[in-house]
């Protein structure tokens, strides 16, 4: 520890801290703008200035370490002033020199009110301007549909660049030229490929990366701001929802470190437009082939009397990958109350079974716990495609070195280097003797990633046992380590097969349910699964997708900013997503729903509140009540579930994710996963050739 | 400085890949750097791509050598952009880089650039044979023999209006006109011989230069 003075005040701090971090440290606040905390330092903003007494000049805090301060003669603490008349003016001065070419269109630039060149030009700049020339005037460039680009404003703090290529690891962002006509821009202004991309928008100090859907939607003083849980993948990234009215105008991450540290994908970011087109506001009934607006009485009626006329053995449900934990909760419940088995929350037939214990189906190593990780090995998963953000902390795990990576399955540009061992499930037992075998063997916390791909095959059981049997043997099974970690692609999985959604005694899994076995099918949002004809089919979801194309019922259902919900990430922690807006037209919230077609069908479910609906589950699974947290898998599942064995066929490990913009009727509906997905279909192609 | 941008697409060509001479030579230079660091070669690689490519750097070039030292596009581009010496533009099989700095300025180079502007036209303007072209530069560490200016990679000193158009006229006549100093003088020695020290006993015998 090393002794400084800020301000006055002596405070201790880790020698390897940089000036900025010992002032932070001591309660002073420094001003920045290129400095971020999880990207490298650049210190060309120069905004961080402080005073080093015995130094001659004011000195970058962001780019100075405290261990590299000269000592005093006389060995007292060094002393760093951050409030003195020559910070004062080194801060005004600074910020005059980037007010220069900066314009002044703070009332059409949509960063307008939430920009730190606005916000540090009020608390340290000066009133006016001195400066009489023309300024410098800079071509907006392309660089893709999500980031509009207003380059006239860019201060330079790269940022951008160092975001692209450290964090989401595709070299695509630049500075070309230098002085004063660097511009920021991509290789001839191609579209970036990255599914981080949006990050840029977040981590530009002022308006010159902005939102490009969201361009001129509103003001943020407008916003109402709701801290909400995403459910476009199993990662559960934090995210904040503003909405103006009932409209949802933005998502943006808040900071979990936990889980995606601040960073969110593309997908999250952007699905926003999803949210409006393709919605269902009115339940539909089909008659003579045709679907027809509905009452809602109308709607129950109609099942009350299918439900009715079949055997409890010809019912069945299957719950989708947007489900929250309360809505399966309360549709088990009722099928249960129907004294139907047939339930199911596997919809591409992955072999998870809760039986098998909650360490068998979770991301045991935890996604804070890949940092921890020593090697890895990557089966039959692509978590570029799965978790963009999950993918950039591996990324971020390798960059620190010494982090041999395996993969057994696709092999892909995951922007990271890795050894490929090779397609097939034959590789995973025969792993050792390989060059990686020995790295993976030697490292003291091996982390096997599994992605859901793998298991989502007719042998998954077998793969799931050879997975973890690899596990064990390569010593990622300790007291103190889990390493078998599962990555789902589904929201809603984990949460589904803790309350265990899945085909009770003599039920019917997901695949015999919709290969038409079923006289009535209730389908919760599921949208990944073809139905086949036969089955009378209740569909409870938002949006026209395969599911409503399919259905005779319709009952329109909320999307997961328009309901408060829990959802279960893939690592097992419990996260409560809030309700922002409200579903349009007549669609009501799932529960609701179940709740009152329950009433119809005469097995009425005992809750008739959100939280009576909660207690209930809450005391069947009492671990879902405690929220951000993770209730442990047992180490010991692992070594059962290797024990399972089981035959494994030869057919090559695929993921999970085939097309990252598409994964769920949301996405489907927007226009701007769309775009993306044309243009990262026209980059493989390009690529390809 | 302005702006530097990319020529455009219309006179850029299409393909570009090192000679096997050339890529020979960028191997061994890249040789020079320890595993995983052979993108510290980029300098002199684009260097021998513009000496190549004739005189410029044309897109295809830049990629090339990107390719060439597996790194992204963006990252030579930034490169190639931020040395005004990577001439992003075609340039004539004469490229005239007058100095404008001030000595030269003093010295005459004012007058230099008149004939430039009458004999090849605006800067960066390719003369009609493909010939010639000329920019104006910051200084090019010769003051002594202002004003001076560079022609590929020679340079020729204490220019007058008048010599330096012969210079041109030399070069557009197919000859190759001796650099250095295009009065008597002998290199950045006084003007008109030795001034000082010219005693001869000054100097023994036994060290004194034939």
């Amino acid at each position: 520890m090393t002794k400084v003075i800020v301000d006055g005040k002596e405070i201790d701090v880790p020698p390897d801290y940089t000036l900025l971090q010992a002032c932070e440290a001591a309660g002073a606040e420094i001003p920045r703008f290129c400095f971020h905390e999880r990207l490298s330092i650049a210190g060309n903003c120069r905004m961080c200035l402080i005073e080093v007494v015995g130094m001659p000049k004011p000195q970058a805090s962001c780019a100075m370490g405290v261990k590299d301060l000269p000592p005093n003669k006389d060995g007292t603490p060094k002393i760093l002033n951050t409030r003195t008349p020559l910070v004062k003016k080194a801060r005004e001065g600074v910020m005059e020199f980037l007010l220069i070419n900066h314009p002044l269109d703070c009332p059409i630039c949509d960063q307008g009110g939430e920009c730190d060149l606005q916000d540090q030009a009020m608390a340290y700049g000066v009133d006016a301007s001195r400066y009489q020339e023309n300024k410098r005037a800079v071509e907006d460039k392309y660089i893709g549909p999500l980031v509009k680009t207003i380059m006239t404003r860019c201060i330079h703090c790269t940022r951008c660049i160092r975001f692209s290529t450290e964090v989401a690891g595709v070299s695509e962002l630049g500075a070309i030229g230098r002085g004063e006509d660097m511009e920021i821009t991509t290789y001839l202004e191609q579209a970036m490929t990255s599914e981080l991309q949006g990050n840029v928008v977040d981590l530009c100090p002022v308006g010159a990366l902005t939102s490009k859907p969201y361009a001129f939607a509103a003001r943020p003083w407008e916003l109402n701001k709701t801290e909400s849980i995403d459910v476009m993948d199993a990662l559960g990234s934090a995210i904040r929802i503003d909405t103006r009215g009932r409209e949802v105008l933005r998502i943006l991450p808040r900071v979990n470190d936990d889980v995606n540290e601040e960073w969110i994908s593309d997908k999250t970011r952007h699905v926003v437009d999803g949210l409006r087109t393709q919605r269902l506001d009115q339940p539909y009934i089909r008659e003579n082939g045709r679907l027809r607006v509905a009452t809602w009485s109308e709607a129950f009626a109609a099942i009350a009397a299918k439900v009715k006329a079949s055997s409890a053995k010809r019912i069945g449900a299957i719950a989708g990958d947007l489900a929250t934990v309360e809505d399966m909760f309360a549709l088990k419940d009722l099928m249960t109350r129907l004294d139907s088995t047939n339930i199911d929350c596997r919809q591409d037939g992955s072999a998870f079974d809760p039986a098998w214990g909650r360490a068998s189906y979770l991301f045991n190593a935890t996604v804070a716990g890949i940092e921890a990780a020593d090697a890895l090995l990557i089966v039959g998963s692509n978590p570029r495609r799965e978790s963009a953000v999950l993918n950039s902390r591996i990324r971020k795990r390798w960059r620190a070195g010494n982090f041999p990576i395996g993969v057994i399955g696709e092999k892909a540009d995951l922007t990271y280097a890795y050894d490929y061992l090779g397609a097939g499930v034959d590789t995973l037992s025969g792993l050792a003797g390989s060059k990686f075998a020995e790295a993976i063997k030697a490292a003291e916390r091996p982390l096997v990633l599994v992605g859901a791909g793998a298991l989502a095959r007719k042998d998954g059981a077998a793969v799931a046992a050879l997975a973890a049997k690899a596990a064990i043997d390569i010593g990622a099974i300790k007291d103190s380590w889990n390493g078998f970690s599962i990555l789902h692609s589904a929201a809603s999985r984990v949460g589904a097969l803790d309350i265990g959604f899945v085909p009770g005694e003599g039920g019917q899994d997901a695949a015999a349910m919709a290969g038409g076995k079923l006289d009535v099918l209730f389908l919760l949002g599921a949208d990944e699964i073809e139905v086949a004809a036969g089955a009378f089919v209740v569909y409870i979801g938002t949006h026209g997708d395969r599911g409503a194309h399919r259905a005779d019922v319709i009952l329109p259902g909320a999307a997961y900013p328009e309901k408060s919900g829990t959802y279960v990430n893939t690592e097992g922690r419990v996260q409560m997503a809030a309700r922002a807006s409200f579903p349009p037209g007549d669609a009501r919230e799932d529960w609701a729903i179940l709740r009152a077609l329950s009433d119809v069908l005469g097995h009425k479910l005992p809750y008739d509140s959100l939280g009576a609906l909660r207690q209930a589950l809450y005391a069947a699974h009492p671990h879902m009540q405690r929220i951000g947290l993770i209730a442990p898998g047992n180490a010991t599942d692992i070594q059962k579930l290797a024990a399972l064995g089981g035959k494994t066929e030869k057919a090559t490990l695929h993921s999970s994710v085939e097309n990252f913009y598409f994964t769920n009727p949301i996405a489907r509906a927007s226009a701007i996963m769309a775009e993306c997905a044309g243009l990262a279909n026209r980059a493989t192609q390009t690529a390809a050739e | 400085m302005s702006v530097r941008r990319l020529a455009p697409a219309d006179v850029q060509p299409k393909e570009f890949s090192f000679s096997k001479e050339n890529a020979a030579w960028a191997n061994v230079q890249v040789a020079k750097y320890p595993a995983g660091r052979q993108q510290s070669a980029i300098i002199p690689l684009l260097w021998r791509a513009q000496e190549q490519a004739g005189g410029w750097l044309p897109e295809a070039a830049i990629r090339h050598v990107a390719e060439f030292l597996s790194m992204a596009h963006i990252r030579a581009l930034e490169v190639a952009t931020f040395y005004t010496m990577f001439n992003l533009e075609p340039v004539g099989k004469f490229h005239v880089q007058l100095c404008g700095t001030t000595p030269c300025v003093l010295r005459g180079a004012e007058g230099l650039k008149k004939v430039c502007r009458d004999k090849i036209g605006e800067p960066g303007h390719v003369t009609g044979d493909g010939k010639f072209s000329w920019v104006e530069v910051e200084c090019l560490g010769a003051c002594v023999n202002a004003p001076m200016v560079q022609i590929n990679a020679d340079y020729f000193e204490d220019l007058t209006a008048e010599s330096f158009t012969q210079v041109l006229d030399a070069f557009a006549a197919g000859k190759t006109p001796k650099p250095g100093p295009q009065t008597d003088r002998q290199l950045s020695a006084p003007v008109g011989g030795p001034t000082t020290l010219t005693d001869p006993s000054l100097y023994p015998t036994s060290t004194r230069l034939g």
